[in-house]
């Protein structure tokens, strides 16, 4: 059962760049099943985030359809967390207030929040243990690292039970080793969880590292130009990444990206 | 040169007394008469022998700016969420707003008088006409340049527009609220002793006006003193207020 459905999504920004025929996305069609890691990857400027937008309601199709768990998406959905490349955490609300955020907006929490506090609140305190903040819980952001704060990020993604996490350049700000950590308690939520991911990013490493499938985006306007099914077993441990045929598959796309770097796109006229 | 912190800290108390001094020194040694410059020796006579009045009239003075101060809290804050959250009204009511401001609230006094008569009403009413201006504008300026990444993070969850202004935009404009209270208290008191000025019978400003016609220069400048103090006073409260409730925005310069 296809979760994610994109056929032939097309997005101008405006209406002026619609009737030029610019389009910031063009002909997009993707399908996610369901608890799939996809991950999307493409030059800065090609339309990752445009793509984002649409994935999320934030933006609609100028041409196409998007089906998100067989409805059509008209809006904002509620079934999805999103986690950006700023964490973008509240400075005056603590840590884990700002992860309880979600459930004082999205039903069926929001109408319950009051009565069922501190259960909400322990489910908050459990996610943010099993990213590794145990003890930061009660601090305000700008008491926490870079890492943290993004770890906390992405537990107030996840706070509302999401089908679907989106992720757009989570891990760019922060050092390789902190990567490296956020990596694997991705992976962890994830396999616990089984829910759908979309992380959009620049580091081929990381794609392939962490989805099942990674699709190449072409420069603006953008297309997608490759898809590869990343079949290295489950669950995979960081060695990983030194193996020989990690290697084979990042340079192989590598080589697509470089290919379509050089060459460009032509603008349709 | 090392400055110690004790040093530090008592700084201001020792300027104000350098220049108290100074001011002394420079009416004894020029041979200042009291109706043109009084020196702060007179000034204290002046306090010493008017006490009861002075405190009368300051405590007048003093709520009456308070009540008027409270309205433009008030006003102050639905005005500029309404003119901060949406772009059409920010746009239609902005204009007329700053040349309603741009008025000399000195003009409007007798105005009021002529509506209100004379006593509380132009004292309330001038206090809240020049004070509301700063807190409406801090609070629209909040509003209006909310980041987008952090409305975005509402926005993803299908959050309305009011959410987001009520949960991320009015937090986030906080200190910006407490920031413009300090202005307007100031401004309030400005409004009050003017409206007692031109058309009052009682507070500080009517004292001072009396005082200043009866060639009585130390009475005045006590009064000048005392208005200086409270405002001064309530200043410093709005300051203690803002760091409390405002801790967070002030984070980077905690190197206390």
């Amino acid at each position: 059962m296809n979760f994610v459905d994109f056929r032939n999504v097309w997005l101008a920004y405006n209406e002026e760049l619609l009737a030029a025929g610019n389009y910031a996305v063009e002909d997009i069609s993707l399908q996610v099943t369901e608890g799939e890691f996809i991950a999307i990857v493409g030059p800065s400027g090609c339309g990752k985030s445009t793509f984002m937008k649409l994935t999320t309601g934030l933006k609609m199709p100028s041409r196409g359809t998007i089906t998100i768990g067989g409805q059509p998406v008209t809006g904002p959905l509620k079934i999805s967390g999103m986690a950006f490349q700023a964490p973008s955490l509240l400075p005056w609300r603590t840590t884990v207030d700002n992860v309880l955020l979600p459930l004082e907006i999205v039903e069926p929490y929001r109408s319950t929040f009051k009565s069922r506090r501190k259960e909400y609140e322990a489910k908050a305190r459990d996610l943010l243990k099993s990213v590794g903040l145990a003890g930061y819980e009660d601090k305000f952001p700008w008491q926490l690292s870079g890492g943290m704060q993004q770890r906390a990020s992405i537990c107030r993604a996840l706070v509302h039970e999401p089908k679907m996490l989106l992720l757009d350049e989570p891990f760019g700000a922060l050092d390789a080793f902190t990567r490296e950590e956020l990596w694997c308690a991705l992976r962890d939520l994830h396999a616990a969880q089984k829910f759908n991911v979309i992380l959009v990013t620049h580091d081929l490493r990381e794609s392939v590292f962490l989805a099942d499938t990674v699709y190449c985006m072409s420069r603006s306007p953008g297309r997608f130009v490759v898809k590869r099914e990343i079949d290295l077993p489950r669950p995979r441990d960081l060695e990983v990444t030194y193996t020989p045929h990690f290697t084979d598959i990042v340079h192989e796309l590598r080589g697509h990206i470089g290919a379509v770097r050089k060459a460009g796109v032509a603008v349709p006229q | 040169m090392k400055i110690s912190k004790n040093v530090e800290r008592w700084s201001p108390v020792i300027v104000l007394v350098a220049v108290l001094l100074l001011w002394q020194l420079v009416c004894v040694v020029f041979s200042i008469p009291e109706f043109i410059f009084p020196s702060p020796l007179q000034i204290a006579q002046a306090f010493a022998e008017f006490a009861s009045p002075i405190m009368e009239a300051a405590w007048k003075t003093f709520w009456v700016t308070m009540l008027g101060f409270a309205i433009s809290i008030v006003v102050g804050i639905l005005l500029g969420f309404l003119i901060g959250s949406s772009r059409l009204a920010y746009t239609a009511l902005y204009p007329l707003m700053v040349g309603f401001n741009a008025v000399p609230k000195a003009a409007v006094v007798p105005i009021l008088v002529v509506w209100f008569g004379i006593g509380l009403g132009p004292g309330i009413t001038t206090a809240f006409l020049i004070s509301f201006f700063p807190i409406t504008v801090n609070i629209a300026t909040g509003l209006a340049t909310l980041e987008p990444e952090l409305e975005d993070v509402l926005r993803v969850l299908g959050a309305k527009r009011w959410d987001v202004l009520i949960k991320v935009g009015l937090p986030r404009s906080m200190p910006y609220f407490y920031g413009s209270l300090k202005i307007a208290i100031t401004l309030a008191f400005v409004g009050t002793v003017l409206a007692e000025m031109t058309a009052g019978d009682s507070g500080i400003g009517y004292l001072m006006q009396t005082a200043g016609s009866q060639q009585r220069m130390s009475l005045a400048f006590a009064g000048l003193v005392t208005i200086g103090a409270m405002a001064m006073a309530m200043y410093e409260l709005f300051s203690w207020v803002e760091k409390r409730t405002t801790g967070w925005a002030h984070r980077g310069s905690q190197a206390a």
